[in-house]
């Protein structure tokens, strides 16, 4: 037969599948990528996987309107929003900027009343608009709050009073009013469904009884994580009721009475076999560490971001620890301790060591170049790091990336600005382009420190998987960001802060910004002019500019660029201007 | 430019001032450390824009020295607030936190509390004491105590006994110092007097 009309007689034959079956099909693919691959495929594909689909994710709040949403998808039972550009997270973004939960609550409301899970990333939230969902939607099961701002306890008290069928409630690093712990006392006598409970950063004492009563009811709990104000004492009254814990986030760790309660918290870790992720620790001391060792052989992630560990702490605590794949710590722990890092965790596939004193200049501790050369001669499989230093050199990169090639995320933050290579006071030029040439899958990347136009030059050439890029205080020229717009194919996010990038940087990525989720550009050389002419040029990208007070008339102090179906906002405040 | 004078009529505010870009003419000196371990490159075009901006997190990346490094400038390090508000001064010297002793001195109608951690040594202990009580201290020599004075400095040891100040080291004493007792009149010159 010939070969051409088979083809076509091969796809008349998927496509006549019924669409039943295709669907059924369809509900197995999880992955939105794939999701989105398929829906290209032709209309009846089309159309299969979005009766198919239960769970949209929306990575830019602004990139479509609730209502093109619920028309394409009519049986969503899952919802992730990202709001805010990620520098909000440092303050860059001026409050009251938008990205409000409540336009698309409205539509869930009447178009997803079966919706079960909401899980919003820098959105903002107010307690009204939790207790409409929490009475809108009387299946609600799964309400996840990361980096979001607008609420008080008060919502989270409406979430627990009306949510009967809640199993996770997951409140992490929100800006949010924290009047009291009574909003957990809220959840009814008789309600159990809870598997997932997560208020580390709540700073608020919650009524202990009802929380242990909480625990014991609960026994499908795998997830807990308290905040520092439930003590050591407190701790192994939780962990009996919960032997099933996967998951387990300890609030103060100090022993404020030694003997007595060790024995206590022993047994109570002893039972606790199940664990695989450990956080919280705050306060925690030699004294008290040991009570962890039993239950740390089958730890896979642990989380001492919160605990100001030593050197020799870490050292003993990490011998218990075979299984590490995720390992955070603060910079007390001090190259030393990283060193026990290298020599006790071979498993080990992310690093994220954070800073104790970021705004001390002076400060002699925390880790070096030398901490991070070491875990990466003992963790050959490290693949994401986070690294707060004070110094670092180019030669120590290079080694540690020709140990480490498979980097999928490198994201180092050399704290003083334009800081060169300490020891030959070179730009840290040759550290990047060592990073781009050899970590060929590399997906994300953060630059730091002194760098000129060649590191972006390198990155353009070199980073062809590379999907976010983050940089502060560097380049030279326009050169440096058209080299990285003129490359990097994959480029997905691209957010720069006060660096000497104006408008003919901007306008060479008019091909790009399509491709692209954002562009952020703040503290840059860009004027109004160039924005606007970028906004004539693309109107299907939204160019807004975040005025700030004081500014000249022509700057644009921080522009915002991403790609929308929904046309320019229309719930901007006044100083975001939409060219 | 401000003048420095203006600034320091303020509640410091200079150094708790955002900015980025060319510091001015204030901090010389940090600009001169900034500068000695900081190779950058001259960007053009950086002047115009400082100005008298404030510049919160306005440019200038790259001017021949970098901003004081007294200076924060908003959103670096690239911290999350809610880990930055995490970071409680920990006790890193956990048991350590202040040795506050209580000091008598005979004749003064109330007490008062000293912590022993913030004086490097005997000498500047005695002149916080004379400080506080409005008094001398005689001169200190071992054989014979505190000479030239009504008044000598004792304190109560973890055994309980009271002993003459300075002759153990600096560091035993701020260990075994329990309280503090400024003797004054004959009793003192029982204890001077060098048993």
């Amino acid at each position: 037969m010939d070969p051409e009309r088979k083809k076509v007689l091969e796809r008349v034959a998927v496509s006549t599948f019924p669409d039943e079956v295709l669907e059924r099909v369809l509900v197995q693919l999880k992955s939105h990528k794939d999701r989105s691959s398929v829906s290209l495929v032709c209309h009846s594909w089309y159309d299969a996987e979005r009766f198919s689909r239960t769970h949209v994710f929306i990575a830019n709040c602004y990139s479509v309107t609730p209502e093109i949403v619920s028309r394409r998808f009519p049986n969503i039972r899952s919802v992730s929003l990202k709001g805010k550009p990620r520098f909000s997270d440092f303050n860059l973004v001026p409050p009251k900027w938008g990205a409000d939960i409540r336009s698309w609550l409205v539509m869930f409301a009447a178009k997803y009343p079966f919706l079960e899970e909401l899980r919003l990333k820098r959105m903002t939230v107010t307690d009204e608009s939790l207790e409409f969902l929490a009475l809108s939607c009387p299946n609600f099961k799964g309400l996840s709050l990361l980096s979001c701002d607008g609420f008080s306890t008060d919502g989270l008290a409406a979430i627990a009073t009306h949510c009967k069928n809640l199993t996770e409630l997951d409140i992490q690093e929100n800006d949010l009013n924290d009047k009291s712990g009574s909003w957990l006392s809220c959840f009814p006598e008789n309600f159990s469904s809870l598997e997932v409970l997560n208020f580390a950063n709540l700073s608020n004492d919650v009524n202990f009884e009802a929380l242990e009563r909480l625990v014991s009811r609960c026994k499908s709990l795998k997830v807990l994580k308290v905040n520092r104000n439930i003590t050591l004492e407190q701790l192994p009254r939780l962990l009996i009721h919960a032997p099933l814990l996967t998951e387990l986030g300890t609030g103060s760790f100090l022993q404020e009475h030694p003997a007595c309660q060790y024995s206590e918290l022993e047994n109570a870790f002893n039972k606790c076999m199940n664990l695989n992720t450990l956080s919280g620790l705050s306060e925690v001391t030699a004294l008290s560490l040991p009570a962890l060792y039993p239950t740390c052989a089958n730890l896979t992630f642990l989380n001492l971001s919160c605990a100001a560990l030593q050197s020799g702490e870490l050292a003993k605590l990490l011998v218990h620890c075979p299984c590490l794949r995720r390992l955070w710590v603060l910079d007390t722990v001090e190259d030393k301790g990283l060193e026990a890092v290298g020599s006790n965790c071979p498993l080990l596939e992310e690093l994220r060591v954070f800073p104790t004193d970021p705004f001390d200049e002076d400060t002699f501790h925390g880790v070096t170049e030398s901490g991070f050369i070491a875990v990466s001669y003992g963790c050959r499989r490290l693949s994401y790091v986070l690294y707060f230093c004070r110094q670092m050199t180019n030669a120590a990169v290079e080694t540690i990336v020709q140990n480490c090639p498979d980097f999928t995320h490198f994201r180092l933050c050399i704290m003083n600005p334009w800081q060169p290579d300490y020891q030959t006071n070179e730009p840290m030029d040759k550290a990047f382009c060592a990073v781009v040439k050899t970590c060929t899958r590399l997906q994300r990347l953060a630059v730091s420190g002194l760098l000129t136009d060649l590191t972006f030059e390198y990155i353009g050439k070199y980073a062809k998987n590379l999907e976010t890029l983050s940089v502060a205080f560097a380049g030279s020229s326009d050169w440096g960001m058209q080299c990285v717009l003129g490359g990097c194919p994959k480029l997905r996010k691209l957010e720069i802060r006060d660096c000497p990038f104006g408008n003919a940087a901007l306008l060479s990525g008019l091909d790009k910004y399509e491709s692209m989720r954002s562009l952020w550009m703040s503290g840059c050389k860009v004027t109004m002019n160039g924005c606007r002419l970028l906004a004539k040029e693309m109107p299907r990208l939204n160019v807004e500019v975040i005025k700030v007070d004081g500014s000249n008339e022509s700057q644009a102090d921080k522009v915002y660029v991403y790609r929308s179906v929904a046309g320019p906002r229309r719930d901007a405040p006044p100083f975001v201007l939409t060219l | 430019m401000e003048s420095k004078v203006a600034y320091e009529n303020d509640l410091n505010l200079k150094a708790t001032e955002l900015r980025l870009g060319l510091p001015g003419t204030d901090y010389s000196e940090e600009q001169a450390l900034f500068s000695a371990r900081n190779n950058k490159r001259p960007l053009p075009d950086t002047n115009e824009k400082c100005g008298s901006k404030g510049c919160t997190d306005a440019p200038h990346a790259g001017n021949e020295t970098a901003p004081s490094t007294k200076t924060q400038i908003v959103g670096w390090p690239p911290i999350r607030s809610y880990r930055k508000n995490n970071l409680q001064p920990k006790k890193t010297e956990p048991e350590a936190a202040g040795i506050y002793v209580k000091v008598s001195m005979d004749g003064a109608p109330y007490l008062r509390k000293i912590d022993l951690r913030i004086y490097k040594g005997y000498p500047e202990l005695l002149q916080a004491l004379e400080n506080m009580f409005k008094f001398t201290i005689g001169e200190y020599s071992e054989r014979e105590g505190y000479k030239g004075s009504e008044y000598v400095p004792t304190y109560e040891d973890k055994d309980g006994d009271w002993m003459l100040v300075g002759d153990v080291p600096w560091d035993m004493f701020m260990s075994s110092c329990k309280r503090l007792r400024i003797m004054k009149g004959s009793e003192a010159r029982g204890l001077g007097c060098g048993i």
